[in-house]
């Protein structure tokens, strides 16, 4: 039986990596060495994990460099010679170890105005939205995010630009921008457009690359850049 | 700076880009022609001078050069370096002047 040698991120924004032994095993996940690390060798170590079959995002780390969700990723992806390096998720402050701070990720998504605002109520008829229709069929493109934050910790721009929204929150509003029940447009535009909104993304696309869901918010905030241009060229902004 | 006028400049960004994209195309046609058929300075100069045609092509070349790179400075110097505000905002303004005044003293010397 082989052992892995895992370089695991100890402390908050200053600390220092510890390495442990771990034995290698099949179809081990990543997840599966950071929790033998915390049961078997240190009961200190500090993560973060709930449904553990790659639906709910809390198990988000940084694994050799990149973002990816840890009870998704197999250790004979990631394992090079046996060696795995897991930090926190980038871009966020750290709470210790390995738990990070969603709290900033999840201002942006409301600042982004990333709520659905509707005008009607319970007396009112269902709204009926063909799920063939062109603004159905480009939010539901983009609608299955679940907030993991790995395109958030992906970004280049996030990490350089403290302002900018960030491809979730971006993405969000795309799909709010494209239902026809919402009222909140014209606000939720200007909320997204600009130097800290969705034109200070520079395409580089490695949300896009990342996303566990396969959502692509490059193409979001594409689209958000076309509506926030239109918009202020009709002087609508 | 307000919103509208931030997605403004991405939009004259985007506009200027594509004007420069087919004003690169000519201009490196027009290089490689001149230099594959040996022309001289004085030889170039002969064709440029007096041409109104090509000087307006190149007037238009260098408006959106001046327009197109102060704007993506202005980014990178925003991303770089951490700066925002009135001194970032008037130091863009300057260098899109400087290019366009360097750029159209550079029309008139070679087309006029």
């Amino acid at each position: 039986m082989s052992t892995l040698s895992v370089r695991v991120w100890r402390g908050q924004a200053s600390g220092h990596f510890e390495v442990f032994d771990v034995p290698r095993l099949e179809s081990q996940t990543v997840l599966d060495v950071v929790t033998h690390i915390q049961r078997a060798l240190d009961p200190t170590l500090a993560y973060r994990f709930a449904c553990r079959v790659g639906m709910c995002g809390s198990c988000a780390m940084t694994v050799n460099g990149r973002a990816r969700w840890t009870c998704r990723t197999h250790v004979a992806r990631v394992a090079a010679e046996n060696r795995i390096e897991i930090a926190p998720l980038a871009n966020l402050p750290v709470v210790r170890d390995l738990v990070t701070d969603m709290t900033p990720f999840f201002d942006k998504w409301a600042k982004a105005r990333g709520r659905f605002r509707g005008a009607a109520t319970r007396r009112d008829e269902f709204a009926r939205v063909p799920p063939e229709s062109r603004g159905r069929r480009v939010a539901d493109a983009a609608i299955e995010c679940i907030g993991c934050g790995v395109c958030y910790g992906s970004c280049d721009v996030v990490a350089w630009n403290p302002d900018y929204l960030g491809p979730a929150a971006l993405n969000r509003a795309w799909t709010l921008l494209n239902d026809v029940r919402d009222t909140d447009n014209r606000a939720r535009l200007a909320a997204v457009a600009g130097d800290a909104g969705c034109h200070a993304c520079h395409t580089q696309m490695s949300c896009t690359e990342r996303c566990p869901k396969q959502l692509a918010p490059t193409a979001s905030i594409a689209g958000l850049k076309r509506a926030a241009a239109l918009a202020a060229l009709r002087g609508e902004l | 700076m307000k919103t509208r006028s931030q997605v403004l400049l991405w939009t004259a960004q985007r506009v200027s880009a594509a004007v420069l994209a087919v004003c690169v195309l000519v201009h490196l046609a027009t290089v490689i022609y001149a230099v594959r058929n040996g022309l001289s300075a004085a030889e170039i100069l002969g064709r440029t001078r007096g041409n109104a045609g090509w000087a307006a092509f190149y007037t238009v070349f260098v408006l959106a050069a001046a327009v197109h790179a102060p704007i993506g400075l202005r980014g990178v110097l925003a991303e770089t370096l951490d700066w925002r505000g009135t001194g970032l905002e008037v130091t863009a303004l300057v260098i899109g002047l400087a290019l366009a005044l360097l750029g159209l003293r550079a029309v008139y010397a070679v087309f006029i």
